[in-house]
């Protein structure tokens, strides 16, 4: 990779570190989405900084567009494999408490061995791809 | 004040997802897919993300928060069972799709029709787990 394409990702990381610092600092809160919007999904009941936070994100790109910065992405899973994915991230984030953002970001940062745990364990776990593949 | 907090922290994350392509599927199975033409990306993402988030943690622990009384933040730690599973579990999920949480929340002022596919069976998988937990508990 060239400096010009490691600094976005360097960039963008740095805002997720910041959203991070700022709900813990204001809120006392966790930044992980997948505990954020599953205590939504169980009716935690304090609903309404979760359902401002989960608008923040979509807002985001929304306004990136706006200032002519709009997000290309490209999904290639097909729709039996989104839903399959969804279920198995919904499923192993409630079990596993964490996601990227919970366990790799705050976790990490707060040097809790449970996150370090479980982020080497979903940042290498077999892709399926991988096993399609035929290795 | 805690709402608006919590929204600016949404926007400076999705605003960071979009920014350095972690909310594009693609790039993830990229940085997963590790024998193929292997991306890096995500790896300076994680560096960015812990070279402000560990010092800044850091220096925030043990302070009472603007907008509320205590941090609420996790205390176990100790390895067991289910957070192994569940690790593997989700690492299988993110690698057969390239989406995980945050970016498929972020998604759906992308590409709405796809997010909502994900976020749809996220919440059925998140259901599972709370009634498998509630059963095995009586």
């Amino acid at each position: 990779m060239t400096i010009a394409q490691v600094l976005p990702p360097l960039f963008g990381g740095a805002l997720i570190g910041l959203a991070a610092l700022v709900l813990l600092a204001l809120n006392g809160r966790v930044m992980g989405v997948s505990g954020i919007f599953g205590g939504i999904v169980n009716l935690a009941g304090d609903w309404a900084w979760r359902a401002a936070f989960l608008a923040g994100c979509i807002a985001a790109p929304l306004l990136l567009a706006l200032t002519g910065h709009s997000a290309s992405i490209q999904v290639d899973a097909t729709l039996p494999v989104l839903v399959v994915a969804g279920l198995l991230v919904g499923f192993g984030t409630a079990l596993g408490s964490g996601c990227t953002s919970g366990h790799g970001i705050c976790g990490i940062s707060r040097l809790s061995p449970r996150s370090v745990v479980a982020t080497g364990i979903s940042w290498s776990s077999p892709s399926p791809r991988l096993l399609s593949s035929g290795i | 004040m805690n709402v608006a907090a919590a929204f600016l922290s949404g926007l400076l994350l999705g605003s960071g997802l979009v920014i350095s392509g972690m909310a594009n599927p693609a790039i993830v199975l990229g940085f997963l897919d590790i024998i193929g033409d292997w991306n890096p990306a995500l790896l300076f993402v994680m560096a960015g993300a812990l070279a402000v988030a560990l010092p800044g943690y850091r220096i925030i622990k043990g302070h009472k928060p603007l907008f509320a009384d205590e941090q609420l933040v996790p205390t176990r730690r100790d390895i067991d069972t289910p957070l192994v599973a569940g690790a593997v579990i989700f690492g299988i999920g993110w690698g057969l799709a390239g989406i995980c949480p945050g970016p498929a929340v972020t998604m759906l002022g992308i590409d709405p029709k796809s997010a909502l596919i994900f976020l749809g069976a996220m919440t059925a998988g998140i259901v599972t787990r709370l009634m498998v937990a509630r059963f095995s508990r009586d």
